[in-house]
């Protein structure tokens, strides 16, 4: 039910279609910028329908490629499709090198689909704290699939929870240790386990281990992980794999997992949210407003515990608004 | 912890048009301008003029950096900044390296590549030009 709001021109861009203007929207997004602001709420109502499709797992194997391979099955029946690629920021500089789009083959002239790489910019999770909403700008923008590749750091790509409806955890054969670290983490929210490169030797084992752990797994909220063989390279098992994830997709729909899942990530983000703005208000607040430096002051001179000065900060606060 | 960012870092794109295929000499650059803070999209080998100008537009680089051993640069190069001004994006910097004739390097110039760095360019002076280029292009 969304109300008629007359949007904004650039979100009326986005929506009809134009690609520059998606392009640089997700910039704003990415920086932070104020127009981002206005963008995201009025575009809001039009997000929340795609299949946003999470592929993660450890460094190298295959991930890129098997986005590539859906975005060639997707084209071939004419659906758009819309590609995020999160690649590490350096810790050091805050610089990156974003490698997924080498795996990229399409025509350069399909509007159909549109790729854009992203760093972490210091997130960990396996996605940058922007990633959502750059999201929700593809579905504004019209792409009812969005393929969202983790960083590649294995059992920490969990922020892929947050943003995905299907989650796809890829391994491939001999990944020795790196399974044990995936059942650490994201063995956990796994939806479809795609056992990747079954053109080498060692797929068959790899994937009845994970059979095994898939069965062994509870099924949450009623959905048993399925697990699927591909070759991203060959390619061979994408349409499996498509239709793996569509399975799970329809059962999201028939299952009103929607209306849970989907409730306890929004309910936490709007908690985020308010305590990044409130953070932010107070931490201004204690060094510019007299009265709440006096506070401070008085912590410090152990006139006052921190506890008690945090009531009075919110009371106060409560009270400005 | 990622130090605190005073401006939005700029994004650069590294693409190796033309069939040679080595790309070390991109790669250590994608590098460098990495370490300088850049988030560098390696488009990688082989690209063609329209899939990198897509590129561009699509990952809203502020600067566009070719790499070149082929000696295909006399057609590659302009046939970008071409497909650039059809887009209405010439705007974007595009900066070149490679084995590439003084007497190409000044008409490639005069086209509007911006700068050309040959075998014997350091990585300073290579991150150098691209931060002036990108802060001064908008
Ligand atoms: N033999 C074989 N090689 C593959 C397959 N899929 C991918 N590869 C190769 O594995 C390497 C890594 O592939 P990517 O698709 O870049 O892997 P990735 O998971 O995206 O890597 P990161 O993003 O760095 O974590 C490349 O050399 C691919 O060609 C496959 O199905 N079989
Ligand atoms: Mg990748």
């Amino acid at each position: 039910m969304s109300r008629p709001v007359r949007l904004p021109p650039t979100a009326q861009a986005i929506v009809r279609g134009d690609r520059r203007a998606l392009a640089r929207a997700i910039t704003a997004v990415e920086d932070g910028d104020a127009s981002a602001d206005l963008l995201l709420r009025s575009l809001y109502a039009r997000s929340g329908n795609a299949a946003v499709v999470g592929l993660a797992g450890p460094l190298g194997v295959g991930k890129s490629s098997l986005v590539n391979a859906l975005v060639g099955l997707l084209r071939a029946r004419q659906k758009p499709v819309g590609v995020v690629a999160v690649d590490p920021s350096s810790p050091f500089s805050g610089g990156s090198v974003l490698g997924d789009r080498i795996r990229l083959e399409r025509r350069a002239d399909d509007p159909d689909v549109f790729f854009r790489s992203m760093a972490s910019r210091g997130a960990v999770g396996g996605i940058a704290s922007t990633t959502t909403d750059v999201v929700r700008l593809l579905e504004a923008a019209g792409f009812p699939t969005v393929l969202v590749e983790t960083v590649g750091s294995g059992q920490v790509d969990v922020a892929i929870r947050e943003v995905a409806t299907t989650r796809v955890v890829v391994t491939a054969p001999h990944l020795g240790d790196e399974v044990q670290t995936l059942k650490a983490g994201l063995f956990e929210i796994a939806d479809v386990f795609c056992v990747n490169k079954s053109d080498l030797p060692g797929a068959d084992v790899a994937e009845r281990d994970l059979a095994e752990l898939a069965s062994l797994g509870a099924s949450r909220d009623g959905w048993r992980p399925t697990v699927v063989r591909t070759s991203a390279t060959t390619p061979s098992g994408i349409e499996e794999l498509w239709s793996a994830i569509e399975a799970h997709e329809a059962f999201r729909a028939a299952s009103g997992d929607r209306a849970g899942a989907e409730r306890r990530r929004l309910a936490a983000e709007i908690v985020d949210r308010v305590r990044d703005r409130l953070a932010g208000e107070v931490a201004r607040a204690l060094e510019d407003d007299p009265a709440l430096a006096r506070l401070l002051d008085q912590v410090v001179d152990r006139a006052l515990d921190p506890r008690t000065a945090a009531d009075r900060v919110l009371e106060q606060r409560l009270r400005a608004r | 912890m990622v130090p605190p960012r005073t401006r939005s870092p700029i994004r650069v794109l590294i693409a190796k048009p033309g069939l040679d295929g080595h790309d070390r000499g991109a790669k250590v650059v994608a590098r460098a301008l990495r370490d300088a803070g850049m988030e560098v999209i390696y488009a990688g080998l082989r690209q063609t003029p329209e899939e990198i100008v897509r590129a561009a537009l699509e990952e809203d680089v502020d600067l566009i950096g070719l790499s070149i051993l082929s000696g295909a640069h006399m057609a590659l190069f302009p046939r970008v900044l071409t497909l650039l001004r059809k887009e209405g994006a010439s705007k974007i910097p595009v900066f070149a390296g490679g084995i590439i004739p003084d007497e190409d390097a000044r008409r490639l110039k005069r086209l509007g590549i911006r700068a050309i760095f040959g075998p014997g360019a350091t990585l300073d002076e290579i991150v150098r030009t691209a931060e002036q280029l990108a802060r001064h292009a908008s």
